[in-house]
């Protein structure tokens, strides 16, 4: 180590501003041929792509690497987002400049945590950012949770989006009600597929088997349970006209859940107040007698216990306990008032939020909260570690919020970079020593170009079906192909 | 039906981003000011001669940073496809590429031109609802077409919740949380 004044050789003054190191001092290591940062992305979904985007873009040498455990991309874009809802995946396009941009590279099929460690990154890398989302989901803490015929929404959505964890689910829709506990738009969504009309699926992306699955379909009653009121309705109002409007299907409201909401109105916020109103249009007009099927919100309402049937095998109902509502607005409280309700119903989806789980022990994790304890993105007590998306936020917000998340916490460690608090003065090797490392423990990886293979595929198995695509489910099959 | 409609998809076709594979967005939400339908795409060609001379009209957005970005475009265009155009430095424009499931392009204008403006529908209200920094001049860029008497108007990019010291009970007062 060599320490230098501010004057030094015009050649090693540029070397070194390009690393953006301008204090007096300086330490040098001799001049090293390669002086770009190095940011490895852990997370190959919205967060993990807006964050490498916005840091391609502010600083022109960086070169950035994102990591996924899945061969194939995009994360909630593609196993999230409902298959009727395309337009809203259109943030593929972008993603896919991203990766094929020559200072980015896309390694799928890499499990971090297992296949690699967060330090064994940290050594390689000038930073590591974490983007991997949330793939637990809350759950309801009830006894009989885990009697067949009760899905987690995630699981739920995963099935009908292709996810390959959820392929052996197999749903069972033979039973004329389904209960959804919780208000959210994933709860929308899933209610919507259960009772949209299967030829408004039938050209999507959605999985074969789903899509027969809910061609054979028996479920005609959708009930989406809240515990607060129609007020505190998480869901927004895009997600609330798409049911009003589900063709065949009619409004199964309570107007006792609506007492006092009328006089509500004039106060509220306009986006808050045009859902109310859209709702209490639902509760007036009720629909159309002759439809089949019916969905309806059901408010002040938690579950405390799933029934099982006389054999106790499976699922036949829910146990629902009334609350009142203290406090109001969107920091209204549920609180319980003793009586209970019981709903007959063959499938139960709890749709009451997905969690973050720890990915490394290494890594700071908040079990509470269910996040990676953070400040503006800087992972607490862990110098050159970053989250961006829900695993630093928690799992709540649309795309766009994740995007605004992803730009500042790239913000923060291009600061960061700039004022010192990174050493850029050390070589790092990057994706070349990660994957060299990979391969001694058997692990290759997908790069993007190998994806565009599995797309290709997709897209062609879609088209004999007149589909926007077939996914593939299988993972295997998935590497079969990106290698092939 | 009027050439501007022509005009607006023709331009829609022209968006292409720099490197990559395009593919088209499903279901391209056409702004109001388009009174023709999807239909209106058979006969491009044949209609492409007998088009008006297209009008430049210039458009000033007022960036996050306070920087005035001013641009010639053409009438026609919505203020989404001039923002891809020209390439202009706004972070996270767009995302859904004007299919009006998202609130990014979410711009502010000046009442006496907010006033002029066509219609809003109730689809881009429900997205506009979802914007944050949402004003009583707000609209959705995709949605608005540039026209003659528009000329010389301000737009201004609202702040987005770019701030991570803001936690979600901070988050815009008019929305819901959501996912």
């Amino acid at each position: 180590w060599k320490e230098e004044d501010g004057v030094g050789v015009l050649g090693r003054e540029l070397y070194l501003k390009s690393l953006g190191i301008h204090n007096g001092k300086r330490r040098v290591r001799g001049l090293s041929s390669s002086s770009s940062p190095r940011v490895c992305i852990v997370g190959g979904g919205p967060a993990g792509f807006y964050t490498a985007q916005q840091l391609l873009k502010a600083r022109q040498n960086a070169a950035v690497d994102i990591y996924e455990r899945l061969p194939v991309p995009f994360g909630l874009v593609r196993f999230g987002v409902a298959p009727d809802h395309p337009e809203v995946k259109n943030v593929i396009n972008t993603f896919t400049q991203t990766a094929q941009h020559e200072r980015c590279s896309f390694h799928g099929n890499v499990n971090v945590g297992k296949d690699v460690t967060i330090d064994e990154l940290r050594q390689a890398y000038h930073a590591v950012v974490l983007s991997y989302g949330a793939e637990g989901n809350r759950s309801m803490g009830i006894p009989g949770e885990d009697l067949p015929g009760v899905f987690s929404a995630k699981d739920f959505v995963g099935w009908y989006n292709g996810l390959p964890s959820n392929k052996e689910l197999h749903p069972d829709l033979s039973f004329e009600t389904a209960v959804i506990l919780g208000q959210g738009n994933v709860a929308l969504d899933v209610a919507r597929i259960l009772l949209a009309p299967v030829e408004m699926l039938k050209e999507t992306d959605i999985t074969q088997n789903a899509l027969e699955a809910l061609a054979g379909s028996k479920v005609r009653r959708v009930l989406i349970v809240g515990r607060r009121g129609p007020l505190q309705i998480a869901c927004t109002i895009k997600e609330l006209r798409e049911m009003v409007n589900l063709p065949n299907t009619r409004a199964d409201m309570l107007p006792a859940d609506f007492e006092g909401i009328a006089e509500a109105l004039k106060d509220l916020p306009r986006p808050r107040k045009r859902l109310t109103e859209l709702m209490m249009k639902a509760v007036k007009e009720g629909g159309d007698d002759k439809a089949e099927k019916c969905c309806g919100f059901r408010f002040f309402r938690s579950p405390v216990e799933v029934l099982a049937g006389a054999d106790g095998k499976r699922a036949t109902g829910i146990r629902l306990a009334l609350n009142k509502l203290e406090g109001s607005g969107e920091s209204a409280r549920a609180e319980v008032t003793g009586q209970l309700e019981d709903v007959d119903c063959g499938l139960i989806i709890s749709s009451i939020g997905y969690k973050s789980i720890p990915i490394d022990p290494a890594v700071p994790f908040d079990p509470r909260r269910a996040i990676v304890p953070n400040e503006m993105g800087r992972v607490q007590d862990t110098a050159g570690l970053y989250c961006s998306g829900w695993v630093k936020r928690g799992p709540t917000g649309v795309i766009a919020t994740t995007m605004n998340d992803s730009f500042d916490t790239a913000h923060v460690l291009i600061q960061d970079m700039e004022a010192g608090k990174l050493d850029l003065s050390v070589n790092k090797p990057g994706a070349q020593a990660i994957t060299a490392l990979l391969q001694t423990r058997g692990v290759r990886t997908v790069l993007f170009s190998q994806w565009e293979k599995i797309n290709a595929e997709e897209e062609k198995r879609g088209k004999s079906q007149g589909k926007a695509r077939e996914k593939l489910l299988d993972v295997d099959e998935m590497l079969k192909i990106a290698w092939s | 039906m009027s050439a501007c409609a022509l005009r607006v998809f023709l331009q829609r076709a022209a968006v292409t981003r720099k490197a990559a594979q395009q593919t088209f967005s499903q279901t391209r939400a056409f702004p109001q000011c388009v009174t023709g339908s999807y239909t209106h795409s058979k006969g491009i060609n044949t209609l492409t001669n007998s088009l008006r001379a297209e009008e430049k009209v210039t458009v000033h957005f007022l960036n996050r940073d306070g920087k005035r970005i001013s641009v010639k475009a053409l009438t026609g265009e919505s203020l989404l496809d001039i923002v891809v155009n020209n390439d202009l430095d706004i972070d996270g424009f767009g995302a859904c590429e004007g299919t009006l499931a998202c609130s990014t392009c979410h711009l502010i204008f000046e009442e006496a031109v907010y006033k002029k403006l066509g219609p809003i529908s109730d689809e881009e209200m429900d997205m506009l609802d979802l914007a944050y920094g949402l004003t009583d001049t707000s609209r959705l860029g995709c949605q608005v077409c540039l026209r003659k008497d528009l000329d010389g108007m301000i737009l201004r990019v609202p702040d987005v919740i770019s701030d991570a010291r803001v936690d979600s009970e901070k988050e815009s007062s008019t929305a819901p949380p959501k996912v």
